[in-house]
């Protein structure tokens, strides 16, 4: 039986703004594969995005949904799940909001291990604004800003979070359709931060200033160069050289902020209880 | 029985008036000279099972408090200068997207880092009009401890029924200052929470302008759910860029206060029943004036007070009323000139007008004022 997305998009709401080509649409179909499969009540579940293109995401779908201002996702998203500890809480956006604008709600999301899923799609752009150059912009590319190529290094999302503390850290690209929402579900079901970056492609701002001919070409170049980590293992440096690891890169049981408080909380309102 | 009484420094009367209207929920990052708010809110929230979350930035504490109390909460932040200059971007989303939230302005020196254990007013065009974008603001502006701790309740209540952002514009020496409270039993004061929605979750639209100039505010988490963008929108929370909704939605917001300013207003007048010179002031600098006051009717001068409380919407009816009564307005005000633009805006020309102002770190002297009285008279 296919799979009945129409369940969880709200009525009128598509066509959605994202270019033919991109790939927003697949992580968002991930995402919904991955709500259902942890069986997520609509109104216990929000989602919160920045801004940008892939921001514009939660008005498409029918939960609690919170198009946040630039960069700020994290930040509303911690004091909505500090504000209600049992409800399902997933940020969505792309890497420009999340890491450059949006680095230091980012990270410190990831120190606290609070209880987030956060679906960050990396397509190397700024998509909406017309292809300026991102802190993910791989060096030497060409963005709008970057006529003669980017001199910028690159932030690596994951190592960036594993980095800062998220306590479930997974990769893939939207070449991995079935993969998405596997990561995503584990992502959700996992007591902690969680991040789940999935490398993406803009054929319109990102592919044409760099000579991809066609968004298949984008999607393969990411087939080519993802290695699952297990695979990986049995690999030598000179063979992942240039390649990406996907799968879960890191997962590990730390406490969780709003458990934490609630300890707190308890500790101040009954001081002689252990 | 006698009240609860207490010796409290103005920023712990605003944590403890934040308590008694129900806050839940504090966000902030720690600055002087607020810090005291944050440190009391820490220890007291959780007394109430409310939480406290220090941010990582003056922005991240913005937009904790707002994720908050979409989900239902009371919320407050406090800040100085600095901070609230980084916390306009999502004052304009709590105005557009409607979500009530109280954000406590401790006013040092400035432009920029300025100084940060200095006293100033200079805050107040801020307050107005400090976020991006045509908007309504609402701000009250306390002159005693005892008063901050009232008017944090009243500030509350203006959030929740306007389900608006709404500012306490405080300066660093009542924010420090010690003075007795007197602390109001429960019911003495009003504690007013948001209005629910009175239709179900399938007929609720969380900008409806059907229910009001204020439609209800559900929470987030609960039967109800809805969407929520900084971006123009139509009743239904959704973006649009159609002319006539946006329109329509822009003006409901800023009528929702204009149409209330009298309820929002609070005045309080001193000897102005026969003033030949009204002084207007607020905050620390209204109780130099009420002295200057004193001791000029003492000298036979007809001096009153006017003192805004609600300082946004400044109090224009009542202003140019006294603009036509007296012959002479003076403006007194730690800053170079900001509150005395709403008195010029209100009297249009129809008694002199003049300030003093100050900006080195020192409060006004009764002397300073009296000077600029006996100046323009």
């Amino acid at each position: 039986m296919t799979f009945d997305y129409e369940k969880y998009i709200r009525p009128g709401k598509l066509p959605h703004i994202w270019c033919p080509g991109c790939g927003h649409g697949i992580v968002m179909k991930g995402l919904i594969r991955a709500i259902d499969k942890c069986g997520l009540q609509k109104n216990r579940t929000a989602i919160v995005s920045g801004i940008g293109c892939a921001s514009r995401l939660p008005g498409y779908v029918d939960f609690n949904t919170v198009h946040t201002a630039h960069g700020r996702a994290a930040a509303f998203a911690t004091g909505m799940k500090m504000a209600d500890p049992d409800m399902t809480v997933i940020c969505t956006g792309g890497d420009g909001d999340g890491v450059a604008i949006g680095g230091n709600h980012f990270i410190h999301a990831c120190r606290r291990n609070i209880d987030l899923t956060y679906v960050i799609m990396n397509n190397h752009i700024y998509g909406m604004t017309g292809g300026q150059f991102s802190p993910c912009t791989p060096t030497d590319a060409f963005a709008s800003t970057t006529p003669y190529g980017n001199p910028d290094p690159i932030f690596d999302i994951s190592k960036l979070a594993i980095g800062a503390g998220a306590t479930f850290v997974a990769r893939t690209t939207a070449y991995h359709a079935t993969q998405i929402d596997k990561l995503i579900t584990e992502g959700i079901k996992h007591k902690g931060m969680a991040v789940i970056e999935v490398l993406d492609c803009c054929p319109t701002s990102y592919g044409r200033r760099n000579k991809f001919r066609s968004v298949v070409e984008m999607m393969k170049q990411h087939k080519d160069i993802a290695v699952p980590v297990t695979a990986a293992a049995k690999m030598s440096e000179e063979q992942l050289a240039g390649k990406i690891l996907t799968g879960v890169l890191h997962k590990e049981n730390k406490p969780e902020y709003c458990e934490q408080y609630a300890k707190l909380i308890n500790k101040v309102q009954n001081p002689t209880s252990k | 029985m006698a009240k609860k009484s207490a010796l409290l420094q103005g920023n712990e009367a605003c944590a403890h008036g934040a308590i008694y209207a129900g806050c839940t929920f504090f966000g902030g990052y720690p600055i002087t000279p607020s810090s005291e708010i944050a440190e009391v809110m820490s220890k007291l929230l959780p007394k109430v099972g409310g939480k406290f979350i220090q941010m990582e930035d003056e922005i991240g504490a913005m937009a904790a408090i707002i994720g908050a109390s979409l989900c239902g909460h009371k919320v407050l932040d406090a800040t100085s200068g600095p901070g609230m200059s980084l916390k306009q971007e999502l004052m304009g989303y709590a105005c557009i997207a409607e979500v009530p939230c109280v954000i406590v302005n401790v006013m040092r020196g400035g432009p920029s880092t300025g100084m940060p254990t200095g006293p100033s007013q200079s805050d107040v065009m801020q307050a107005k009009w400090g976020t991006h974008g045509d908007h309504a603001a609402i701000a009250v502006a306390p002159a005693s401890c005892q008063e901050i701790f009232s008017e944090t309740v009243r500030a509350f209540n203006l959030a929740e029924t306007y389900r608006m952002p709404v500012q306490i514009l405080v300066d660093e020496i009542i924010a420090h200052m010690r003075e007795k409270i007197v602390f109001p039993e429960p019911g003495e004061l009003e504690v007013v929470s948001r209005r629910k929605p009175e239709v179900g979750p399938d007929q609720y639209k969380p900008f409806d302008p059907s229910f009001g100039d204020v439609p209800p505010l559900a929470a987030m988490g609960s039967d109800y759910r809805f969407h929520v963008t900084g971006l123009n929108k139509a009743p239904d929370g959704f973006p649009t860029t159609k002319a006539e909704l946006v329109d329509a939605e822009e003006r409901r917001q800023i009528r929702k206060v204009n149409d209330h300013a009298a309820a929002i207003e609070k005045n309080e007048e001193y000897l102005m029943d026969d003033a030949e010179v009204a002084i207007v002031a607020f905050g620390i600098s209204s109780r130099s004036a009420r002295m200057a006051v004193d001791i000029l009717r003492g000298e036979g001068v007809k001096a009153g007070l006017f003192r805004p409380i609600t300082i946004w919407p400044f109090p224009e009816k009542r202003v140019a009323e006294i603009g036509r009564q007296v012959k002479a307005i003076v403006v007194p005000e730690m800053n170079l000139g900001q509150l005395i633009h709403a008195v010029e805006r209100s009297t249009k020309g129809s008694c002199i007008l003049d300030g003093v102002g100050r900006v080195d770190g020192e409060p006004l002297t009764p002397d300073q004022i009296m000077d600029k009285v006996k100046e323009v008279l």
